[in-house]
Formats: structure tokens, sequence, C-alpha cells
């Protein structure tokens, strides 16, 4: 009898949900979802992606998240809400209202819900960004959605994988978005393999790190993303009662096996990363250091998204606004990726700076990421987000320009009034140089 | 399963937000469907004809989850072939019944307004009008079959596990 053919870590996700002894790439596999979550869009007027099921296969395995368009800036999302309420209440799903609401990536880390070795689905294409607790997450079409609500699964095709090896440590003034951003500058587009991050790099970066990395994935065209299951990831859900093995709800991690055959390895050293930028209209092939960006003014700054809506991220903006204030002509949005981020924010004191300094904060929602709500790009203007995607028309009018950064970037370039090497203006001697250095202290956070 | 049909070709990278702009959401799917590309194309959608067929570069359909198949297919276009597909919008193809085939070098042996063939069974694209010809993948017969049946709102209801449509 042939040896069993060593599978990768998205492979053993693959072939565990389809029960399957073994998967290779081209395989067809029908899976079951550990879990599937619904939003808010699914239940608009004229819905495409919704038809009333008549049967839930598994409603304990189902959560609806409001988090586009909350709260409701039209009647349409409104009555959406309205929908989703009466589905919940009929089929017994959990929902996470107004009030309690987040962006989706956002509740099902902070509830513990993207777990180790699990499938995890959901009509949004940055559901990869709960890759960073080792859980295989992605984005499907709402269709799909509605199928694996009725049935409780549905198909994948099998995609090679490639290995994604991190050495380093990331320099003082970048982020994780800079470490995507120079993957997708050194190695391109994915072109729908698996990505499983792997190596010595990755134990020294945070998870919020992980989690925005993961999330932008989704930018290189990726399939599954994978992070390892490791201590940070272990403890994080520990501490939301989240436990591995044995007792109910206890998780299994998935781990490649030895000789698991990749397509291809990207490897980074993430000490020779600095801060970038990727130029309007896609990422692949746009990626320019930060310091390359010339003249560009900027008529707004975005910082929020499941990609950069993290406390780390407001901590970031605080401590380079305080004693400083965003540029005249240019204005700085920031959107919670949760309430429980807000309200966190709120008592850190990292919203007083935000507003203090010239910034708006404005309540949990996608919102400016997907250029619907709360903060629209008009014709000719250019703005610079750490949010997840800079495609023509994402955030408005397409005649607008949308840059992407880290949050330290378009922070930094917020005050300056135009895209700055975020290092700049870490280094300026502020008018309140004792607070600054305080503050630089407190941006590190891990 | 055999499409033919009139091609409109569009270059690498076309994403979801030209395919289906948020401006587009919640609007009644006719007026919806005038969104298309309206930011790269203006004025394409009243030139597509029922039958015509879209030719596409390199991941094709990137980025969201917008179910853009559905769209496409109220436009009348009959098919959509590209040398390479982004997954979602390959899903929400087979999905919404719109056939894809996905065929690397396709834009190199089409141009704008030539006919073409698409063979989803066996994955062959011909160009009806130069007879020049490219090898694509061929799409497996559970995935014919969802497509053929439909889209998956067709087969959940088949099934019994969603209502008929409202009158």
């Amino acid at each position: 009898m042939a040896a069993a053919r060593p599978l990768t870590a998205v492979e053993r996700i693959l072939a565990r949900t389809s029960g399957a002894a073994s998967v290779r790439p081209g395989d067809i596999v029908v899976c079951a979802a550990d879990r599937a979550v619904l939003l808010e869009t699914l239940f608009m007027p004229n819905s495409l992606n919704w038809r009333d099921p008549l049967v839930v296969a598994a409603p304990e395995r189902a959560l609806i998240v409001f988090d586009h368009a909350v709260p409701a800036p039209s009647a349409a999302e409104a009555g959406a809400m309205t929908r989703a309420r009466a589905f919940a209440e009929r089929f017994g799903i959990e929902k996470v209202d107004v009030g309690g609401h987040g962006i989706s990536h956002q509740i099902v880390a902070e509830r513990g819900l993207a777990r180790p070795g699990e499938l995890l689905l959901c009509s949004d294409s940055h559901t990869c960004a709960s890759g960073a607790f080792n859980c295989a997450a992605r984005g499907v079409g709402g269709l799909e959605l509605l199928q694996v609500v009725c049935t409780g699964g549905t198909w994948f095709v099998v995609q090679p994988t490639i290995r994604v090896e991190l050495s380093g440590a990331l320099p003082v003034g970048c982020e994780g978005k800079d470490a995507f951003l120079a993957l997708a500058a050194r190695f391109g587009s994915a072109d729908n393999c698996n990505l499983e991050f792997t190596g010595p790099g990755v134990t020294g970066l945070s998870l919020h790190d992980r989690r925005t990395i993961a999330t932008q994935c989704a930018e290189v065209n990726a399939e599954f993303v994978l992070f390892p299951c490791d201590d940070v990831v272990r403890n994080t859900l520990a501490a939301l009662g989240v436990h591995e093995g044995g007792r109910p709800g206890g998780f299994t991690p998935a781990v490649a096996d030895p000789g698991a055959e990749y397509a291809a390895t990207w490897a980074l050293d993430l000490s020779t990363v600095v801060p970038q930028v990727a130029t309007p209209g896609a990422v692949v092939g746009n990626v320019i250091a930060a310091a390359d960006a010339g003249n560009v003014q900027l008529d707004q700054c975005f910082v929020g998204s499941c990609a950069n809506g993290h406390l780390e991220d407001f901590a970031v903006a605080a401590a380079l606004l305080r004693g400083r204030h965003v540029a005249t002509g240019t204005r700085l949005i920031v959107t919670p990726a949760s309430q429980q981020v807000f309200l966190d924010a709120v008592r850190a004191g990292y919203v007083a700076e935000i507003m203090a300094a010239g910034g708006v904060v404005t309540p949990s929602t996608c919102g400016a990421c997907f250029g619907y709500h709360m903060g629209v790009l008009g014709d000719g203007e250019t703005c610079l987000t750490a949010s997840t995607r800079n495609f023509k028309g994402r955030m408005g009018s397409p005649d607008a320009q949308v840059w992407l950064g880290s949050t330290r970037t378009v922070v930094a370039s917020a005050i300056a009034g135009r895209i700055v090497d975020p290092r700049t203006v870490d280094a300026a001697a502020g008018a309140s140089a004792a607070g600054a250095s305080a503050a630089g202290q407190g941006a590190r956070v891990t | 399963m055999i499409v033919e049909g009139r091609a409109w070709v569009f270059g690498d990278d076309i994403n979801s937000d030209l395919l289906y702009p948020q401006a587009a959401f919640g609007l009644p799917l006719d007026e919806a469907i005038g969104y298309v590309f309206r930011a790269n194309r203006p004025g394409w959608v009243d030139l597509v004809q029922p039958g015509d067929v879209i030719v596409g570069g390199r991941n094709f359909g990137m980025g969201s989850a917008r179910t853009a198949g559905a769209l496409l297919r109220r436009l009348g276009i009959a098919a959509c072939t590209a040398d390479s597909f982004a997954s979602l919008f390959f899903r929400n193809g087979i999905n919404t019944g719109l056939p894809v085939l996905a065929c690397p070098g396709v834009t190199a042996v089409v141009e704008e307004g030539q006919r073409v063939r698409l063979d989803l069974g066996t994955g062959l694209v011909r160009n009806l009008d130069t007879g020049a010809e490219a090898q694509g993948a061929r799409l497996p017969a559970e995935l014919l079959e969802t497509l053929t049946g439909g889209g998956v709102l067709a087969s959940l209801e088949r099934r019994g596990l969603i209502a008929p449509p409202a009158r």
C-alpha cells in the first residue's frame, strides 16, 4: 500500500471537512462549513442572493452580523436589517445587531469564532482575515452562502499552495500592511493559490499585524490564507474561553505534513521592509516606497476596515497625532472595526487625541472602505487609505484616486497633507517632544 | 455545453467594483445593469447584444464577492472566458448560471468583434473568424451540472430548500 500523500495545512482542512482521506490540487471537494457568517447585505431589497430558506442545516453554526452600512444610511439598509432580524428569529440564529456590531471579521475574532483548523465561510472577499487564527476562511458568493445555510456546505477546487516563509522582524515605523505590500511587490499575484505563512518571522508578528496581512491577501488573489497556530493564537483564544482539543468546542490546529508539496516558496526577510504604498488601481504591480510617492496632495486620509480598524491602529494614530494637527485642506477619518474597538479606544483616550488633532471618528462599519457612506470620495479627490482596496471607484467617484498604505503612513501623511514616509514624522521633534516620545512607545503595540 | 457569440475583449485585472459598482447595490436588476463597466467603459451596456461573449485577460473579476454574474446574464452575456479568473467571479458564474471558461492565452487569439465558440465540456475556445484556437480548462461534470441546471437558486428550489420566487 502506498504511503499517504503528505498534505499542506489547507489540504488537511479541506480533507477533514469533505470527509476525504486525502485531497490533491485539482480535486473538487464538497465541504461542510464549521461556521457560516451572514451579512445584512444579503437581505437588501432586490437581493440577487437571497430567497428565504425553508430549511436551515445548522442554525447553531450560523451567525448574522450587521457590518457593511451601520447604522442604516437609508431605508434600503434599514429594511435589510428588518428582514435579517426576522430570518434570525424564525430559525434561532444568533445575530450581532446594531449596538454590539462590528465588521464581521473583527466580530468573529473578538468572540473566538475563528478557530484553528476550522472552515469559515462568509459572503465577503476579506473573510481570509481569519486566516491569522489558522482558520481556513474565505469569501464565497452570496448565493453560495445561501446554499451553505440550506445544505451546510459548498464545493471547492483544491488549489496549489504557496509557502510564505517569513524571517527577521519588522523595523520600527513599519506595520503588517508594509509587509504585505512588500510581498506583493516582490512576488505579485498568488493567482488563486493558497498561501501558508511559516518561518521564524511569524513568531514576532503581533496578531494585529497577522490579521492585516491575512486580510490583504485577497488583493493578491489568494484562495485560502493560513497562519500557523502558535502561542500567540492559543493564548488569545484561551482568554476567550476557547481551547485546543478534548473538550466540546475544542479546536485542532491544521499543521502541514512533513514533505507536503508546495507550488512555490515566497521568502521575505521582514527586516528589509520599508514603509510602502500602492498607487491607485490595484496592489499588484503598483507598490512603491512611501518616500518615492512624490508630491501627492491629499484630500482625505482614512484609517479603518477589517484590515486596519483595530485598537492597535487607534493607538498608532493617537500617538502620531499627539501635539500635532491634521493639515489644512486634508481630512482624516478613522472608523473602528467594532463597537468594542470603539469603546476601548474611547477608554484609552485615543479617540479624544484623534479628535483634538482634527480627525473624525465614525461609528464602526465597513463604510468608507467600499465607498458607501461616512467618507465617500468626490470627483477628482485623492485619498490615502489604510483600508483594504484601491480599485478605481472603490471609495466613491470613479474619478477619485485611492492610494493604499499603513495606518502610520496614512496618519503621518494626514499631518503633512501629502504622502510621506512616516519615519520622517516620527523623527521630527514636535512641540511636545516628551509627549511624542511617550507616544512612540505607546504606538508599538504588540 | 457549447456557446457561440461575438466577443467583447477586456484587459487584465478587470475588478468586481468595475463590474458591479456599489452605486448599483439594492437597485432592481434592470437598473443595476446600467452601472456595469460605467467607470472603465461608459456606454458599453447600450452596445452589448444578447448572445455576446466576454473575453477577459488575467484575474478577470478580481476583488469582491459581488454577484456580477447575475448582472452579466441579465445583459444577455452568453458566456465569459478569460486568461484567468479570480475564483470568486468564477464561482459566482457557476452559481448564477453564467458559463465561465478559464483559458490561458485566449486574449492572444481573439480580437473584439470576432465570433468565438466556447466548448465548456472540452475547454476549447475557437475563433470562428480566424480558425485560431486556445485550449482552456474543461469544466468538471459537477460544475457543468450546476451551470446547466440554472445555478444555485434553481438547484435549491428543485430540492425544496427555498421557496419559489415571490409573485
